[in-house]
């Protein structure tokens, strides 16, 4: 392929690749050809989704089929709970824990016979009907994709596929008609604020970076995703990596910088192996280097890789590891904007963000402002995870409540459990109990209910989960992370902890819990970057919504959900125990004692509560208070 | 004692293979001993180097202080800071328990202690044999597996306190045969 030098050049590839999407869109059926798609993400690879592609082009070949059936692996469908996932076109059939091994049924009876294989369809839970296409799955249903829009789409190793979808056509318009100034001002207009978390206008900060005068600009796309749990760039990155470029090539000419750098975590060798075959192929057909589509504009990307330091998600942070430093943050001002990597005025967007441009500029910034509530325009995608029963990747218009996306999306609470509280915002953030389901999810909603947006990671906690302890897991989570630059972050979160332990293993206060609270109110005050800042956040909303289970930590000594294992006590109940030495011989301690076919005893003195006897008691006589 | 010709190695270690092939990887670099900026691909060489050495030992950090002609601190600062950087070497077995927060409510705090029990070794250590390795790291971005635990290459998903033992055992039943297994893994 030649470099692509006008617009014109451009939409004659669309039209030379747009069928190869038609019939996955359902715009345009073709009885000649059936698809094969094979989610090609993180958690279904795992899986063995790639020995699936491979069992589908050995039976095509096997059968001759070459021109007519085509397999294709692809971004993440987002429905990682029932994965591996099969889609087939045209139908839109939807399979679902799919094993390496039933490639050559779905291959005998649909594509051959064209039958659907039954026992792979999704099964709706509550109503045990079956759905024949993935447009009747519920979790599917109240979803709208806008930064996913190509994840399980198009080939992501494919530039043909997302040329074929559409893409560059934005940066095509961009770069051809609109001065960068008219740029920023699109941006400002369609409302877009950070997905990283802190939700900064992005416009804004275009033209803040765009305002100073410098030879050297940089725009930095930050896929230093250290929430765990959360994984919403990572598939995007791995399903749908030009948009992303796209979107920075874009930020580049607004801004007027020629020099972009990718800054992803080095947990994440998909992402980067799907982003350079990307940029390889962006560079060849001319989206990136010199005098791009003849426009006379220049811009290049360059992947660095992070090194696992969750506080190099911080913008200063993160520009120090770009210059090979320790990644510690500076403070602010001044911002990257005018001062940002080797001085120069520097934009750094996360990935979500980047991903929204390209369609704000093919679908116009009023259709963008349209999504979403009055201060939060657009969507957001979650990674909904945890206690739920559909885990997976959602995005939803800002607005939407967390009742839709749990019960509606989620399929609600798994293992028939009560849903107890909602974390979003990740170590940052804090947790939303059952009061606030109906609350429509935008950035100022949650703040105002002692969360925040954060990157999008959601998890799901039931009443099985102790908050003392979730709130004592993600101290534990930003004591490990600080770099220890400033005091309040590096003591203050570390002293947190160590009170959360006592209070888990039963060594609590009351006066400990005023501590706490002022503890985490000076740390809120006085850190240096938004990871101390933020850190007391897990325990601040859970003292303010969930107080009755510090309180029976510190005054009962009581665990109420059941889960800090010091707090517990295991019991033998005479009138089930029949004697059969079971525990006793399992029990690491010695601490049970009794002969056979006589009861049971344990021991408290000398009881560590592994739980060993209570797993292998198969007459239910041991319990745990 | 600043070694003003940063190309030659250091410590008698010219012909080591595995110094070779780091030499080869930083001459691609093309780093120019004055630029300020040459730093900028540190982190980068970092990766290179625990993947041909498996850790980053003293003798592989001034070598490659000299090459970019920074100091040796500079270097072993960046290594300290990044979780990712090891300057210990980990066993042949590389057992990682995610505790990334979906794990974590799921269980994946007990399913480490199980690994630490069947193996004898706490997270963070290595087996006296060398064989074997046991770490947490935070998420791995397969939260419908959740809890997961990696053993090289391989992701095992919905792993339950007590599986340790069973999921361990073709890794114990290898040690005759060194490796094999691993290689077998990662293909």
């Amino acid at each position: 392929m030649n470099k692509i030098e006008t617009p014109t050049q451009l939409m004659e590839l669309y039209d030379q690749y747009k069928s190869l999407l038609s019939a996955r869109l359902g715009t345009e059926i073709t009885d000649e050809t059936l698809v094969i798609l094979v989610c090609g993400g993180t958690g279904c690879q795992s899986s063995e989704s790639e020995r699936i592609v491979e069992n589908f082009k050995q039976l095509i070949a096997a059968h001759g089929l070459d021109g007519r059936v085509h397999v294709s692996i692809t971004g993440c469908f987002g429905f990682c709970e029932k994965g591996p996932i099969v889609k087939v076109f045209p139908g839109n059939v939807f399979y679902v824990q799919v094993k390496p091994e039933d490639a050559s049924e779905i291959f005998e009876q649909h594509i051959l016979q064209g039958k659907k294989v039954g026992r792979l369809l999704y099964e709706e839970p509550t109503t045990n009907t079956k759905s024949e296409t993935a447009d009747d799955i519920p979790f599917y249903k109240r979803q709208l994709r806008v930064a996913l829009r190509n994840c399980g789409l198009i080939n992501p190793e494919k530039i043909e596929e997302y040329l074929g979808a559409g893409g560059y056509q934005a940066l095509s318009r961009v770069l051809l008609s609109m001065t960068p100034q008219q740029v920023i001002e699109e941006m400002k207009k369609s409302g877009l604020r950070g997905r990283g978390g802190a939700g900064f206008l992005t416009g804004k900060k275009w033209e803040f970076a765009s305002r100073f005068e410098s030879e050297e600009k940089y725009v930095i796309c930050n896929a230093d995703e250290g929430d765990p749990g959360a994984f919403m760039d990572r598939s995007i990155m791995e399903g749908d990596s030009h948009s992303v470029i796209e979107g920075m090539i874009i930020a580049g000419y607004a801004i007027g910088a020629h020099q972009g750098y990718i800054y992803i975590r080095a947990e994440y060798p998909l992402a980067v192996k799907r982003l350079q075959i990307a940029l390889s192929q962006a560079r060849k057909y001319g989206f990136l280097g010199e005098n791009i589509l003849g426009s006379g504009f220049s811009f290049d990307i360059q992947i660095r890789l992070g090194a696992g330091a969750f506080v190099c998600g911080e913008e200063t942070a993160l520009i120090h590891s770009l210059q090979g430093l320790r990644g510690e943050p500076t403070t602010k001002p001044p911002f990257p904007a005018e001062s940002g990597l080797w001085g120069k005025p520097t934009v750094v967007n996360n990935v979500e963000t980047l991903a929204n441009v390209p369609v704000i500029f093919q679908k116009g910034a009023d259709w963008f402002r349209s999504l979403g509530t009055e201060t939060s325009k657009g969507t957001k995608v979650f990674a909904l995870a945890g206690k739920v029963a559909n885990v997976g990747l959602v995005e939803v218009p800002m607005g939407t409540t967390l009742r839709e996306i749990i019960y509606d999306i989620g399929g609600g609470i798994k293992d028939g459990a009560e849903f107890k509280a909602a974390q979003t915002g990740g170590p940052s953030g804090g947790c939303i109990p059952r009061a606030f389901l109906d609350t429509p999810i935008d950035y100022e909603s949650l703040s105002a209910i002692g969360s925040m947006m954060g990157s999008g990671g959601m998890i799901i906690m039931s009443d099985r989960d102790c908050m003392v302890n979730i709130a004592r897991f993600y101290l534990e989570f930003t004591v490990e992370e600080s770099c220890g630059r400033c005091t309040p972050c590096r003591i203050g979160n570390k002293r947190m902890l160590e009170i959360l332990t006592d209070i888990t293993e039963g060594r609590g206060s009351e006066e400990d819990l005023v501590e706490l609270q002022a503890l985490a109110e000076t740390i809120v005050d006085s850190s240096l970057c938004g990871l101390g800042q933020t850190a007391p956040n897990p325990v601040l909303s859970t003292m303010k919504y969930f107080m009755d289970e510090y309180e029976a930590h510190v005054k009962e000594k009581r665990c109420p959900a059941g889960v800090c294992q010091k707090l517990l006590h295991y019991i033998i109940l005479p009138e089930k125990c029949i004697g059969c030495t079971s525990c006793s011989r399992g029990c690491p301690v010695g601490a049970i004692t009794g002969s056979v076919k006589q009861v049971h005893t344990i021991d408290e003195s000398k009881c560590i509560k592994c739980g060993v006897c209570m797993n292998r008691c198969k007459f239910g006589a041991i319990i745990r208070q | 004692m600043v070694n003003n010709d940063v190309r030659t190695p250091c410590c008698g270690v010219k012909n080591h293979p595995q110094f070779t092939k780091l030499d080869a990887y930083i001459d691609t670099l093309q780093i120019d001993p004055e630029d300020p900026h040459r730093k900028e691909t540190l982190i980068a060489t970092l990766h290179q180097a625990q993947e041909i050495f498996g850790y980053l030992p003293e003798a592989v950090q001034i070598h490659i202080a000299r090459r970019y002609n920074i100091p040796h601190a500079d270097v072993s600062g960046v290594i300290s800071f990044y979780n990712f950087f090891t300057t210990t070497p980990k066993g042949e077995v590389q057992i990682n328990v995610c505790l990334g927060t979906a794990c974590y409510v799921n269980g994946a705090d007990r399913v480490l202690q199980d690994f630490e029990k069947a193996l004898g070794i706490q997270a963070g250590k290595v087996s006296e044999d060398g064989r074997f390795s046991l770490d947490s790291l935070r998420c791995v971005g397969a939260c419908g597996l959740a809890p997961v635990v990696t053993i090289n290459q391989k992701v095992y998903g919905k792993v339950k306190p007590g599986e340790a033992r069973e999921i361990l055992e073709k890794y114990i039943v290898e040690e005759g045969s060194k490796g094999r297994e691993v290689t077998h893994e990662q293909n």
